[in-house]
């Protein structure tokens, strides 16, 4: 019998954008109030989620053509190498830093080093869970 | 004669919104408990809880918008949000438990959905 799935997908078109939104904002505002690259990095993953519960895994895959693994594995090379930055200015391993600057339509803005290593644990945290979501839903 | 500030006759009407909403969750839960079968339960259990939340998380918006002077859209976006997918929730589980062939209760007496399953399944 084919389902009829049109309630949970309209809704999911709709959702979607109000969940990754929301991980977007989570992940820029973890510096001073709760939130950061973990979390964030799973509610994404769960954004994601949800779009292969309303489609299905074949769907997402052509929609994200993306190996998972490889984005751990490029979130671990971000974090290494925001820790390896700090050499350059002979400064001891992982050092943080941080300014002020002026952007034209946000204003003055506080920028972190810490952020960069943020994308990191972003990337590494959506890369691990979407590679175990995928193969445990994938068959045989 | 007694007189309110502003701050304290927002805070009552904030107040009596937050008791509806815990009000209605009462009744929800209570629902939850009295009600015979998987379909009105969940009747009872998406809308009236539905609506307490969006109360309370409303109460929350303008207690902070009116007496903490901050103006909050994550309250707002997180009433927009249980607005759109509690329903689609309910609507999920009562679809889920239908074809799986949980049965209605007995005092039912009208079933559309029946003819249109074992039309279905005659044509597939």
């Amino acid at each position: 019998m084919k389902s009829n799935d049109v309630i949970l997908q309209t809704t999911t078109k709709v959702v979607l954008f109000i969940i990754l939104a929301f991980s977007v904002f989570i992940f820029f505002n973890g510096h001073h109030e709760p939130g950061g690259g973990f979390i964030g990095g799973l509610m994404t993953a769960s954004a994601i989620v949800l779009l292969m519960l309303a489609y299905d895994l074949e769907m997402v895959k052509r929609i994200l053509p993306f190996d998972f693994k490889v984005v751990t594995a490029a979130g671990l090379l971000v974090a290494i190498g925001t820790g390896l930055g700090s050499f350059l200015f002979g400064v001891p391993f992982l050092s943080q830093t941080f300014d002020y600057f002026t952007f034209p339509v946000l204003g003055e803005l506080e920028l972190a080093t810490a952020l960069l290593f943020d994308i990191g644990v972003y990337l590494v945290v959506v890369g691990v869970t979407l590679t175990i979501i995928q193969t445990i839903g994938e068959d045989q | 004669m007694l007189s309110l500030s502003v701050n304290e006759i927002s805070g009552l009407i904030i107040g009596i919104i937050v008791f509806l909403g815990s009000v209605l969750s009462l009744i929800s839960a209570i629902g939850l408990v009295r009600l015979p079968d998987i379909y009105t339960r969940s009747h009872a259990a998406t809308k009236s809880a539905t609506l307490s939340v969006l109360c309370i998380l409303f109460g929350l918006f303008l207690f902070f918008t009116v007496i903490k002077d901050y103006v909050s859209a994550r309250i707002l976006l997180g009433i927009v949000f249980v607005f759109i997918t509690a329903p689609v929730g309910g609507h999920l589980i009562s679809r889920a438990a239908y074809h799986s062939g949980v049965s209605l209760w007995e005092s039912s007496i009208h079933d559309e959905l029946n003819g249109k399953k074992d039309k279905q399944h005659t044509s597939s």
